[in-house]
């Protein structure tokens, strides 16, 4: 049994409760597959339909006859398997940079005690207060300045710059056991050691976190790619998509949406359960 | 001599090639040093290029005449002045400040109406998490492009959700009244999944002594929400208001993947203007004039949340 909340258990046992409850249920059932499964059903089904009938007023809601030229089309036309691989490219890059670095500096921070420490986390801390599209403009002209224009390595570096996934891992990194990391410096293990073969093991399910955090973060993006890459053949598919969507078939344009999308949405079913307690868990504790 | 009269003695004179104890641990502490900063180095050169460099950047471009390739000019403030100037700079604030009140009205209530529904169910609770999720990890630029596709004066799924339930078909995205609209409820669409999941944790974390308690005391429904729920959720709904208003004063991607901030300028927001100033006009004296307000405007709001915050946790660093 879980805990009472807002209406009392005798309340919805008595018959009349019963009744209001499934009636509640059935329709927010019924909302939440109209707000969020059917758009994403009218996007996948509406790239099988033909060009004549997804432009057809009244719409059908089944497609008439199943094509799957449309996807096919995306395939090629749009060059989905050359942006897609951008993609990936420009997020494995940005975990791998953040996890390595972020990691490094979290761990310096939280057990070497480094000179000026606490003014080095202060100044970390504080571009929390900048939100990072406010800055893109003179962040770019330093991206141009280092000649890393269309290269993924602007994607990359600027990631680790990233005051909440490494405070996330200093956190985590302070509450580790103190005992466990100095027996293991009396055994004569090196720092690197001690990180590599115990704080590292410890923290996966922080790393867990900071890895799909730093995913996400990439593959959602837009206006950073969208400014740093002019370059048609380096762009990610978000980027891709919108420069493209103007002169191409609503089904073909829609198909590579459907395709745009799988990646994160697959990622997302997979791991749903650990998503879901993240967010629900980091949200509270900020 | 006994062993420990030997002992003494070799503490009073130590041998002189041997090093000094202080010595000894000075070097070791230095050691110790750069190594911890050794570790420091690649994450901290990244916040030196990418987080305060451009932070100082944007203040002294703001002051210049800069193009790239030549000299800067010093030109004082009138990058702020022409800046302000712009018909668009009013037009931009304005529909920034518009659509965070509406996201607030809108991306606010429904998500938080709907945690509170969601937690007194008892079923399919696993479909409800993912389902209202699955559009956040839908990446953006889909969402927006879905939605221009849906608010289509033609073909488009809105008007015809209108039209199958008799009432006046809108102009979505296309009309300068409803443009604004249109982009909120896309935004609140696409993001609402977040704000639910976070206050359906708030509101787990209540007691449930207090409603009994609240119920033999003979509150009703309403007065158990406001005296109970919203009391106890207080810090939740605070910090999830602040991150909202936070991400809404940024908004780039719906404006410009679905009406590109139109129609007459109705959903130019500010984040779009510093964009043109740089990448159309090729005049980044204005787009950093621009970012430098919107900065210290947002930087109020994330010192408010990082306070909270901290205020919660009752540690930093």
């Amino acid at each position: 049994m879980t805990t009472r909340t807002l209406i009392s258990p005798a309340a919805l046992a008595r018959p009349r409760g019963k009744a209001v409850y499934w009636t509640v249920l059935t329709s927010v059932v019924v909302l939440f597959a109209l707000a969020f499964l059917f758009p994403v059903y009218w996007m996948v089904t509406g790239a099988m339909k033909s060009p004549d009938e997804v432009a057809r007023t009244p719409p059908t809601l089944v497609p008439e006859r199943w094509h799957l030229g449309g996807y096919q089309d995306a395939w090629q036309l749009m060059q989905l398997p050359q942006h897609l691989w951008n993609t990936v490219v420009q997020a494995a890059g940005a975990w791998a940079f953040q996890l390595v670095l972020c990691t490094a500096a979290a761990y310096a921070l939280s057990r070497l005690n480094p000179a000026f420490g606490k003014v080095i986390l202060g100044g970390i801390l504080a571009t929390l207060m900048v939100p990072a599209q406010a800055l893109v403009v003179p962040k770019y002209l330093t991206v141009a300045d280092l000649g890393l224009l269309n290269d993924p390595l602007a994607i990359w570096l600027p990631a680790v710059a990233n005051a909440f996934n490494l405070y996330l891992l200093k956190r985590f990194f302070d509450q580790l056991p103190r005992d466990v990391l100095e027996a293991a410096e009396i055994d004569g293990a090196g720092k690197l050691r001690v990180l590599w073969s115990i704080v590292l093991p410890l923290s996966r399910p922080v790393l867990g976190v900071v890895s799909i955090f730093a995913l996400v973060a990439v593959w959602q993006d837009f206006l950073w790619p969208l400014m740093v890459f002019s370059d048609t053949d380096k762009q990610p598919i978000g980027v891709a998509l919108v420069q493209l969507s103007q002169n191409i078939q609503l089904t073909v344009l829609i198909a590579a949406m459907v395709i745009a999308s799988i990646p994160m949405v697959a990622l997302f079913l997979v791991f749903q359960r650990h998503i879901v307690a993240g967010i629900s868990a980091g949200g509270t504790k900020g | 001599m006994t062993k420990t009269a030997e002992r003494l003695h070799e503490v009073a004179v130590p041998p002189i090639q041997a090093p000094t104890p202080a010595g000894d641990r000075r070097r070791r502490r230095l050691a110790d040093q750069a190594r911890a900063h050794g570790f420091l180095l690649g994450g901290l050169l990244c916040f030196a290029l990418f987080s305060w460099y451009p932070a100082i950047r944007a203040v002294v471009i703001a002051f210049q005449k800069y193009t790239p390739g030549s000299d800067p000019e010093w030109v004082g403030t009138a990058n702020f002045t022409r800046v302000w100037h712009d018909p668009e700079f009013a037009a931009a604030w304005r529909n920034t400040f518009t659509f965070t009140l509406l996201a607030l009205l809108i991306g606010f209530a429904i998500p938080f109406v709907m945690a509170l529904v969601l937690n007194e169910l008892r079923h399919a609770k696993a479909f409800f998490r993912v389902v209202v999720y699955l559009p956040v990890m839908i990446p953006p630029v889909v969402s927006a492009l879905l939605w221009k596709w849906f608010y289509d004066p033609g073909a488009g799924l809105a008007n015809e959700a209108l039209r199958l339930l008799h009432l006046p078909t809108s102009n979505w995205s296309n009309g300068t009244d409803t443009a604004l609209v249109s982009l909120v409820i896309v935004a609140t669409w696409a993001t609402m999944g977040g704000t639910v999941l976070i206050y359906l944790a708030a509101l787990q974390s209540i007691p449930g002594e207090l409603y009994e308690a609240a119920e033999l005391d003979g509150a009703n429904l309403l007065q158990r929400i406001r005296h109970v729920t919203i009391p106890q959720t207080r810090f939740a709904i605070l910090m999830l208001m602040l991150l909202q208003i936070i991400a809404t004063m940024q908004v780039f991607t719906e404006p410009f993947v679905i009406t590109g901030g139109g129609p007459e300028n109705a959903t130019v927001t500010v984040l779009y203007l510093i964009y043109k100033y740089a990448f159309l006009y090729n005049d980044f004296g204005g787009a950093c004039a621009l970012s430098v307000m919107l900065l210290l405007l947002l930087g109020a709001f994330s010192a408010g949340y990082l306070r909270l915050t901290r205020s919660a946790e009752g540690d930093l660093g």
